[in-house]
């Protein structure tokens, strides 16, 4: 079944532009996309690996303001500034992953906020570098001499990305490797017993959602052309963490899903500010007490059932 | 002893006071339930808007405050009773995710409701501040650090001493046995809500005066007493206490002599440093797990 | 040289002294079973043994080499595989995905030849899920083989911790209660796994309160009450011994 989504959503994608009538919609289709792809890595941590982060969006900062920063002030081509922004955040992830990983439960989910706050006070605080709390713009990607611009050359760029995610997540998690991490969150104990290195694990699947993470956000910032410190700060995070609920933990597709619908709504709260906040809220709530799963595992199971 | 180093040691108390209000909140109700509320920092936020908006509808400052904590306590309850008790039994995570939600919808609300300006009342008592070895101490700083102490001295009398502190005890210790000896343990888990809430709306009404309130103050306050909950320890009143004066003191001193520009960040720096080298805080216990 | 020694091994929890200076050593190839009261230190021993625990003093020898306080995950190379008294079983997987876990270390975890595909990584992985589908019928799991995990009953997932711990291809394999909780025909059908597994070479430690269970396919026995060696033997030995009997029953008065 798996199979057939991943296939469905490449027609869907293909498809898609003869039915976007305008740049708005190609925009919110972008979005959609780039959601669904930092969605995916940060559901290999908390929906598969059964792991908290509540910062994720610090590594999407650190990627984005990288894109921002080594173009525009030291001359830097974008592609190596988008390397350098993931290196970056592989390399945080991984010093802070030993000690942060001893933890569990919510001492976990309080040391990745704390981390996420951190990296947005930075940001917020060194305007020389970062423009502050106003931000900076952020010069276009050029991929081999061709200057990327336009939703509609983004739109493919994207497309191809989320393909690439869905299919390599997929390939992963029924891969030994996803099979000790899904171990690791059914019962780290036993995974111990069956020779599975419990922190290597762990920290593995952090610095790889955090690598991913940070590229993604290199790239959206070279498509929206701006950055504020708002793109690494609590509520994003919150909000990436909402789409993995409601899409389904441990659900590639469910990713997608997610990120498809979470994307949409701001869009249709658009003018009711306090609004998106408390439908977020309840969004949260519902889905949490009535569908843990999330809604494809859940839609999934039904139709097993049949 | 430095007016400055004083000064920043008043301020410190001052704010660490009202994170250990929060603190003795999430200790509470994590406590009771194993749940750590997030939603903590909405509470503390709804004590100072409250105020403000009954004492702009004309109520004189005492009903206003009675209300501005009433109200909050009753939204605890709602949020055990809507959130918390249909997910029993969830996983760690999912608690996390709810108690998230939860502190959204407060805060939505509020935003729609009271708009996104500032505000503030007036202190508790006027008069000119008390100026202590050249460090300036404000009448409401008094206020903060005397209501948080009554507060404390309160609650353990209420825990020592009270039937129904016993009963919230016990069922924090063993739920299970605390049933069987015929507490009501959904009873507990609201009144633990209730309690909470109103302690946290107790503590940002004493200190909006000092700092004033706006729709989103619940965020960074209810963060940095979950922090203080932490490095005092998970489940100690104590550790509260001691956690949310800590972080207060330490807060403000960096904030002095360092930078003021990452004074936010200093309590989730103290929060690594504890973590990583006494993950059970300052005055936690020890747990081993059973295979 | 013994397969397993183990020389004045202690450990203490706050005040209490879950294993107080034990030592035995188990032969290759045969059953060991430790037995003794509740509360006596044996799933503690295990423990130890397994690397969950970090002794306090004493040592622990498999081979000549010394193994005490290394990580399971690193005894698990060694030949070291275990079953849990409480059930340890995976419930976000299939069955089958549960035994290929004990297989961890025979396959490439590489994280990039996963997301790609590899060619030889996607053959291996058949192989072992074959393999494991193999070990699920060897021990009377045929009907799961399909199965989620979450969709077994109690007793056969107590064989499915056994089939993912014999997926290490262990030297030794540490049974805590395997028969716990089960009726007595269970319990007949464990007996027989036990000694399948024995005759096919592995080493068995076992820890088990049914008596009938442990004097049928024990080769020795070790007691235990409250932390320390009572006796050793033989069944024959250990069910005459005063001490074991005391143990249990209490002195005569």
């Amino acid at each position: 079944m798996k199979r057939r989504g991943i296939l469905l959503l490449g027609a869907i994608l293909l498809l898609l532009p003869l039915l976007l009538p305008n740049a708005f919609y190609y925009d919110l289709a972008v979005r959609m996309a780039i959601n669904a792809v930092v969605v995916l890595g940060l559901n290999l941590l908390i929906g598969f690996a059964g792991q908290i982060s509540l910062g994720h969006a610090g590594f999407y900062g650190i990627g984005a303001y990288a894109s921002a920063i080594l173009p525009t002030q030291f001359g830097w081509h974008p592609l190596a500034a988008l390397a350098a922004g993931a290196v970056a955040a592989a390399a945080l992830a991984a010093l802070v992953a030993k000690p942060i990983f001893r933890l569990r439960g919510h001492y976990l989910a309080m040391a990745t906020l704390g981390l996420g706050i951190v990296i947005t006070i930075v940001l917020k605080n060194e305007a020389a570098y970062t423009g502050g709390p106003d931000g900076m713009t952020v010069p276009p990607l050029v991929l081999f001499g061709f200057e990327l611009s336009g939703e509609k050359q983004w739109y493919w760029v994207f497309a191809a990305n989320l393909m690439f995610s869905v299919w390599a997540c997929s390939n992963l998690m029924d891969s030994p490797f996803g099979r000790a991490l899904r171990a690791l969150h059914g019962s780290e104990v036993a995974s111990q017993g069956a020779g599975v290195d419990v922190a290597r694990y762990k920290m593995a699947i952090f610095v790889f959602s955090a690598f991913f993470a940070s590229i993604m956000g290199s790239l959206a910032a070279h498509y929206i052309g701006f950055v504020t410190p708002n793109v690494a700060d609590f509520s994003h995070s919150i909000e990436l963490v909402t789409m993995v609920v409601v899409g389904g933990m441990a659900s590639v597709l469910g990713s997608v899903v997610g990120a498809v619908l979470l994307t949409a709504l701001p869009q249709a709260l658009a003018t009711f500010e306090g609004w998106e906040t408390v439908a977020f809220g309840v969004i949260l709530v519902l889905f949490m007490v009535v569908l843990p799963r999330g809604l494809v595992p859940t839609l999934a199971a039904r139709f097993a059932r049949r | 002893m430095s007016s400055q180093f004083l000064q920043f040691l008043i301020s410190g108390l001052t704010v660490g006071a009202t994170y250990a209000l929060a603190a003795l909140g999430f200790t509470l109700i994590y406590s009771a339930s194993n749940v750590i509320n997030f939603a903590q920092g909405e509470f503390i936020m709804l004590g100072g808007m409250l105020t403000v908006y009954f004492t702009h509808a004309g109520l004189p400052l005492p009903v206003a405050v009675a209300l501005a904590i009433a109200v909050p306590a009753l939204v605890g309850m709602l949020v055990e009773k809507l959130a918390i008790e249909p997910a029993k039994g969830a996983e760690v995570v999912s608690l996390i995710i709810i108690t998230i939600g939860a502190s959204l919808v407060i805060r939505g609300v509020i935003q729609i409701w009271l708009g996104k300006g500032t505000f503030t009342f007036e202190p508790f008592t006027s008069g000119a501040p008390i100026v202590v070895g050249g460090a300036v101490l404000q009448w409401q700083c008094l206020w903060v650090l005397g209501v948080t102490a009554a507060i404390v001295v309160a609650l353990w009398f209420f825990f020592r001493h009270t039937l129904a502190g016993k009963a919230i005890l016990a069922t924090s210790c063993n739920p299970v046995a605390a049933q069987l000896v015929g507490i009501d343990t959904k009873w507990v888990l609201l009144v633990s809500f209730a309690l909470s809430a109103a302690m946290g709306a107790v503590g940002g009404i004493l200190l909006t005066p000092l700092t004033m309130t706006s729709y989103d103050v619940g965020i960074m306050l209810g963060l940095k007493g979950f922090v203080a909950a932490v490095v005092g320890g998970l489940g100690s009143g104590l550790g509260a206490l001691a956690g949310g004066l800590l972080v207060g003191i330490v807060e403000a001193m960096a904030a002095g002599y360092i930078s003021s520009a990452y004074k936010d960040a200093v309590p989730f720096l103290l929060i690594f440093v504890i973590l990583f080298f006494m993950p059970r805080g300052l005055f936690g216990a020890k747990v081993t797990e059973r295979v | 040289m013994a397969l397993l020694e183990v020389q004045e091994l202690s450990k203490a929890f706050g005040g209490v002294m879950a294993v107080q200076a034990v030592s035995f050593s188990v032969d290759a190839g045969i059953v060991y079973s430790i037995i003794g009261p509740n509360g006596a230190g044996k799933t503690t021993l295990f423990n130890l043994i397994t690397g969950v625990y970090a002794p306090c003093s004493g040592e622990i020898r498999l081979d000549g080499c010394t193994i005490s306080g290394q990580a399971p995950h690193r005894l698990a190379r060694k030949g070291i595989a275990r079953t849990f008294q409480n059930l340890q079983i995976c419930m976000n997987m299939t069955a089958r995905e549960n035994v290929m876990v004990g297989a961890h270390l025979a396959l490439d975890s590489n994280l990039l030849k996963g997301m790609l595909r590899w060619p030889s990584l996607r053959r291996a992985d058949a192989a072992q899920a074959a393999e494991a589908a193999a070990l699920m019928q060897y021990v009377g799991l045929d009907a799961y083989i399909d199965s989620a995990a979450g969709a077994m009953p109690y007793g056969a997932l107590k064989r499915l911790e056994i089939a993912r711990a014999l997926a290490a291809r262990p030297r030794v394999v540490f049974l805590d209660e395997p028969a716990a909780g089960l009726n007595p025909k269970e319990t007949g059908e464990i007996d027989m796994l036990v000694k399948k597994i024995a005759d096919s070479g592995v080493t068995v430690v076992l820890v088990e309160h049914d008596m009938k269970m442990v004097m049928n396919i024990s080769d020795r026995i070790l007691v235990l009450d409250y932390g320390k060696k009572v006796a050793e033997g033989t069944a024959r030995e250990v069910r005459s011994n005063p001490d074991v009997i005391a143990a249990y029953l209490g002195k005569a008065a």
